[in-house]
């Protein structure tokens, strides 16, 4: 190493180039250094965020400049039935997924805090349905809803005879609307469960060591010890869930396409149709925009919220 | 509650020996089930994909005579549609190009990025990377109509260009928070040893800092190239011609027709488009998986 180092700052004083002086100029390097990923993220994020605040307060479409019409299109989206419904389920999928992710990605993560043969491979295997292409998990999910030759149908129809015809999930909303949130949950446990493991293993096995000595119950040690220690990790990881499923598109777009009779239309998904489908950009604009109050509102709820510890105090049912 | 916990330990004094075979039913029924059904409804949807690429169109379409659980005669027929008859192996490479473009240029930016936020420090670089954090918060949902019109104005639309820089905006804050995490864990006294020697700043760079945080290029390499050749809104919204759509919108886009729904192709498109993310995640898993759970124990 020394050699090397030595050899090369020979080098540099044999020839004191310019070039490379400037490099050493630290102002220089850094900005050098920053260049790359803040021109992209400037180019390609801040400016279209601030274009697309601009676009919904325009009605601009496909081919034809807009001009500013103030606050029109979101007074029309307010009269909008629509925009109301993909409002109320984008609100409803978010809640339900994200509880349905938690419960079960936090089952699942202490059941792989265990001792078990073969735990990492199960890790492993755990992960894939995150790892893989959303869109491709969604036509899976797309055929086993299938309306004649669903595999769910086929077991409770022909195999356990619970049920006398097939369940129609995609034919009407209500179905729809949880079958939906059925394959966001299924999607969303492996993230959850191996994020909240990781804050699992960080709890030190001296705590519970106390516990026990004291005679805490298994659920008085979860309830005093695993929660509270976990919410700083859940109070993250929860944001970026709320986040990312309230913004959700490919589920959707991949199995109802927001039908039946557009039960099922999240805001992206809405603002998809309206904006680059219809060609209505301003109006498109203006919903995707409409989203932004409610991922702030979930933002400062859930990571506020957990983090400040009111549920846990609050909370008193044992 | 407490009367259960009291009740419990006087059985456990009473009869050791019932205890210790009740534990290990116990460990049964509340790990060893659950995790089983976990397992099980996590990977059935894959089992199904697989199944229904292979299965003849009779078998695909009859429960009545079939198992539809197996397949009693396989074929190739629906990978052989899928990639003679169809663009599907252009699609593929399309969508290679665009994930390992996307990726390079984005471990290239925020590798540069996180070693000035994080080594070469100055006024201001904490909010710099946490600027750059809060970029990642900003769903491709809010962005896709106003950068659909970016890139119609840069001439870049309908090419797979438009992807390769479109998606370091989702790919750069995660890199360079990853990134920023490995450099810390770095001894600054190496890089101060060679300031001292009269190496420079570059020189550090590329022999010292780099070699140790190869561990980190590579997952952040790894999250990058599933993270891109998953993306969709962008790649739906930005590419027009059936020639130059990454696969997750050429399947759903080109293969989805009419009322009759080839669900064998539709099934073996997935399933080979999915397994090049998990071939790929399987080569470097530990690092996935230890890079997600932070330091792992063992």
């Amino acid at each position: 190493m020394s050699v090397t180092t030595l050899h090369s700052s020979a080098l540099a004083q044999r020839q004191p180039s310019w070039l490379v002086r400037l490099f050493d100029y630290k102002p220089f390097l850094i900005v050098m250094c920053l260049a790359p990923a803040i021109g992209l993220l400037a180019v390609f994020l801040t400016y279209p965020l601030g274009l697309g605040i601009w676009l919904a307060f325009t009605d601009t479409t496909i081919g034809k400049r807009g001009i500013f019409i103030g606050l029109e299109n979101f007074q029309y989206l307010l009269t909008d039935p629509l925009w109301w419904n993909a409002v109320f389920y984008s609100v409803f999928y978010t809640a339900v997924a994200t509880f349905g992710k938690f419960a079960l990605g936090f089952w699942l993560a202490l059941l792989l805090n265990n001792h078990f043969p073969f735990k990492s491979l199960l890790r492993a295997i755990v992960l894939l349905p995150w790892i893989v292409p959303t869109v491709l998990s969604a036509l899976a999910f797309w055929w086993i809803y299938d309306p004649q030759f669903s595999i769910i149908s086929y077991l409770l129809v022909d195999v356990l005879h619970w049920r006398s015809s097939n369940i129609d999930f995609l034919g009407s909303p209500w179905p729809a609307r949880f079958s939906l949130i059925a394959a966001n949950i299924w999607r969303g446990i492996p993230f959850v469960a191996i994020s909240l493991l990781a804050g699992l293993q960080t709890i030190s096995p001296s705590l519970y060591e106390a516990a026990m000595l004291d005679g805490a119950s298994a659920w008085q040690r979860f309830r005093y010890i695993t929660f509270p220690m976990m919410m700083p990790i859940l109070a993250i990881v929860m944001t970026f869930s709320i986040i990312f499923t309230f913004t959700d598109f490919q589920l959707v777009y991949a199995i109802t396409r927001g039908g039946p009779v557009n039960s099922t239309h999240l805001l992206a998904t809405l603002a998809f149709q309206r904006g680059i489908a219809g060609g209505e950009l301003g109006e498109g604009a203006a919903i995707a925009v409409s989203m932004i109050p409610f991922l702030v509102f979930a933002t400062v709820f859930s990571y506020f919220g957990l983090a400040r510890r009111k549920w846990q105090q609050g909370e008193s049912n044992d | 509650m407490t009367d259960t916990v009291a009740q419990g330990s006087a059985v456990a004094k009473a009869a050791p020996d019932t205890m210790a075979w009740d534990s290990g039913l116990r460990r049964l029924m509340m790990i060893y089930l659950p995790l089983g059904c976990f397992v099980l409804i996590l990977l059935f949807p894959f089992y199904w994909m697989a199944i229904t690429s292979f299965k003849p169109n009779a078998e695909l379409l009859n429960y009545k005579d079939h198992n539809p659980f197996w397949i009693s005669s396989p074929t190739l027929a629906h990978i052989k549609h899928l990639l003679f008859n169809t663009s599907y192996p252009r699609w593929l490479k399309t969508t290679m190009l665009v994930a390992v473009g996307s990726t390079t240029l984005s471990l290239v930016a925020s590798t540069l990025a996180a070693y000035a936020i994080e080594r070469l420090r100055f006024r201001g670089s904490p909010y710099v990377g946490l600027g750059i954090y809060l970029a990642y918060l900003v769903p491709p949902s809010i962005l896709f109509i106003p950068l659909a019109t970016v890139v119609v104005q840069f001439g870049l639309f309908d090419s797979p260009l438009a992807l390769i820089l479109v998606y370091p905006t989702f790919l750069v804050p995660f890199c360079t928070w990853l990134l920023i995490g490995y450099f810390k864990s770095i001894p600054y006294e190496l890089e101060e040893c060679a300031l001292v020697d009269g190496a420079t700043r570059l020189q550090i760079l590329r022999r010292i800092t780099l070699p140790l945080a190869v561990p980190g290029l590579i997952s952040a390499g790894i999250f990058s190239f599933t993270l891109s050749w998953n993306e969709f809104i962008y790649a739906l919204a930005f590419i027009q011609s059936g020639a130059n759509k990454t696969v997750p919108v050429a399947i759903l886009t080109e293969l989805v027709t009419g009322d009759v729904y080839q669900w064998g192709a539709l099934m073996a498109g997935s399933l080979l488009g999915s397994l090049p993310v998990a071939i790929f995640y399987s080569l470097f898993v530990d690092y996935y998986v230890s890079s997600l759970t932070g330091a792992v124990k063992e």
